[in-house]
């Protein structure tokens, strides 16, 4: 597996996507493909959504390892199951709530409950599909996936990460849910960053809240902070990419330096990363906890910017929640 | 290439046959609950499976050119457990566990807990899929294998069943062969009267399968069909199998009823008896 830090192409231009703006489906559409070259385990399915997902670029140069399952997201989910009991490394992928929503029992049952090594890639999560609207947009996956026994459930933040947690997975046996989105996502982790399965990453710890988001609310988390420092307020920002299994103990740390604690996250409030936090801290370090994120309620169409807008994803509710809470 | 006792002398299937169907019964009395009339109606198919076509190793299950089997009829666990268990996975004694807290043998298969298990089944609809992937998986590695995937005839009435007939036949997947135990019927009745599932094999015809008609419970013509299904190539192939459910113990036979029950000590002694068994 060749290590980012030298995926630089002849021409000096940089292949693990550090410090640009693009959307973490893109990313790993290109990583799939490079990985396709070097590990011929690797096999990919899709349900008909390969150049929305991306995976088509590896269905170009690796046909023979590449299943267009059609519009079948159950048999999807269990002919890849089929395939890892042969060892092959399957990575499935449709549209998040495709995936998780459509095709959930048969996560529960043949890959969870098999311990079975599928790599469940699914795009197109949170509201920023934008304009196709609630029945595309995914809200619940990470509470779905999150529930399974065996199952990783892991959100990256931006590219540079991206990356690293397409390159991780394939070298981790057992079920993994990765979530993307189908937006550019601002870079924001930093250069010396390395992806590990579980490991949350504190950018600072804030002694008067800590900010724990995940996938594009991460990007909020930091303009909220820096915009809070100017007016005097401790904040503290940790990306907890992996939502299962949680970095417990960076959360606890944390936890123990703030007076509350704020979640973020582009999910239902309800079962997400802001559920997982709650469920851990209410037992070993009961804190206030506020959450970031859509309120029971489906999305809407419209553009990703004005959903995120519409429903409060944002820097400046961030900013709002954590000023009435301190006042 | 095995290195137990397989044969196509159809005498010592029949009466391999009997013993699978002898310790079907006294596990699920023992167990008291569990699935009777459809462990029954496939002892024939499945007992010609592991004693005579499949390539297996009992002592090396994880043997990698072996041939698969997926029980897509999980309720079917007992029968399994017993072909498994008489052609020496694991020793017949633990037949007794059946269903018991922290016995491997758990109500419906699993293969985290037992060996000779490919997958865990239970939830019907999904063994189909599975055997595909196996299929084109081996056929990747290039690994010879076959694999044997057993449904219900309700359990046909799922869509993910004809998903995974059309994605067998569009990838031409002829290392695989689906058994459809036709016992007509499921929990709730005849499956004409719960949901039609008529006309099977022009379902199966239509969806580019190659199909076989059989007798479920003639040995003969079981193994005849399972010799021929090998020798189709570019087509996914189906064998349709008549079967009686409860087959094999009168009392049991035909009867809906029977479907998730088990025998009482009485009716266990009377089964014994007609099967042969003595004691
Ligand atoms: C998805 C799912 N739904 C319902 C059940 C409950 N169930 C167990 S067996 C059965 C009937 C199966 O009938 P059939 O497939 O004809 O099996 P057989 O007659 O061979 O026993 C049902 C509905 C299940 N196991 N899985
Ligand atoms: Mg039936």
């Amino acid at each position: 597996m060749g290590s980012i830090t030298q995926d630089v192409e002849a021409n000096g231009e940089r292949k693990d996507f550090f410090n640009i703006s693009i959307a973490t489906r893109d990313v790993y559409g290109e990583t799939l493909a490079e990985l396709g070259a070097l590990n011929k385990d690797i096999v990919v399915l899709d349900a008909d959504l390969s150049s929305s997902t991306k995976t088509k670029k590896f269905s170009r140069l690796f046909p023979d390892r590449f299943f267009n399952i059609g519009i079948s997201e159950q048999d999807m989910i269990c002919t890849a199951s089929g395939l890892s009991l042969t060892g092959k490394i399957p990575f499935a992928s449709t549209f998040a709530i495709f995936a998780t929503g459509r095709a959930w029992e048969q996560v529960r049952q043949t890959v969870c409950y098999s311990n079975l090594n599928v790599k469940i890639v699914a795009t197109h999560g949170g509201l920023t599909v934008g304009e196709d609207g609630a029945s595309h947009q995914s809200l619940e996956d990470l509470a779905l996936m999150r529930v399974l026994p065996n199952m990783t459930v892991i959100v990256p933040a931006d590219g540079f990460e991206t990356k690293q947690v397409i390159e991780e997975i394939v070298n981790y046996v057992g079920p993994v849910y990765v979530r993307l989105g189908r937006a550019k996502v601002p870079p924001v982790m930093p250069e010396s960053y390395r992806f590990k399965i579980g490991k949350a990453y504190i950018f600072n710890v804030g002694l008067d809240v800590n900010i724990i988001a995940s996938g594009i609310m991460v990007s909020m988390a930091l303009n909220a902070a820096q915009e809070l420092r100017t007016q005097g307020v401790d904040v503290g920002v940790v990306n907890m990419s992996t939502i299962k299994p949680l970095d417990t103990e960076a959360l606890l740390m944390v936890a123990q330096k703030s007076k509350f604690i704020i979640t973020a996250e582009e999910h239902s409030v309800i079962g997400g990363l802001g559920g997982a936090v709650s469920e851990f801290l209410s037992e070993v370090y009961p804190i206030k906890i506020k959450k970031v994120g859509v309120n029971d309620s489906f999305g809407l169409s419209g553009k990703p910017d004005e959903l995120l807008e519409f429903f409060g994803l944002t820097n400046k509710r961030i900013v709002d929640m954590i000023l009435k809470e301190l006042s | 290439m095995v290195d137990f006792f397989q044969s196509r002398d159809i005498n010592f299937l029949k009466e391999k046959a009997r013993q699978v169907r002898v310790a079907i019964l006294k596990m699920l009395t023992e167990a008291g609950s569990g699935h009777t009339g459809g462990s029954l109606s496939s002892a024939d198919i499945v007992t010609a499976l592991y004693f005579y076509k499949m390539r297996h190793k009992p002592n090396e299950p994880q043997w990698e050119q072996r041939d698969r089997f997926i029980l897509s009829k999980g309720h079917a666990a007992p029968l399994l457990y017993a072909v498994l268990a008489l052609s020496g996975y694991f020793d017949v004694e633990l037949l007794k566990t059946l269903r018991k807290l922290h016995s491997p043998l758990q109500g419906h298969p699993s293969s985290k807990l037992l060996k000779g298990v490919e997958v865990s089944t239970g939830s019907l609809g999904q063994g189909l899929s599975i055997a595909n992937g196996i299929a084109l998986g081996l056929r990747l590695s290039k690994i010879k294998a076959r694999v044997y995937c057993l449904l219900g005839d309700g359990e046909i009435q799922e869509g993910q069943v004809w998903e995974a007939a059309m994605t067998a036949s569009h990838y031409s997947i002829d290392n695989l062969c689906a058994i459809v135990d036709l016992n007509d019927l499921q929990i709730d009745g005849r499956c004409s009267d719960v949901m039609k599932i008529d006309p099977v094999a022009k379902k199966w015809e239509a969806f580019g399968w190659h199909v076989f008609q059989i007798n479920g419970h003639d040995l003969e013509e079981i193994v005849e069909t399972l010799d021929s299904a090998e020798k189709i190539k570019v087509k996914p192939s189906v064998i349709i199998a008549k079967t009686v459910k409860g087959k094999g113990v009168s009392i049991f036979e035909d009867k809906v009823e029977y479907h998730g029950i088990t025998p009482t000590l009485k009716e266990l002694e009377i089964a014994l008896k007609e099967l042969g068994e003595n004691g």
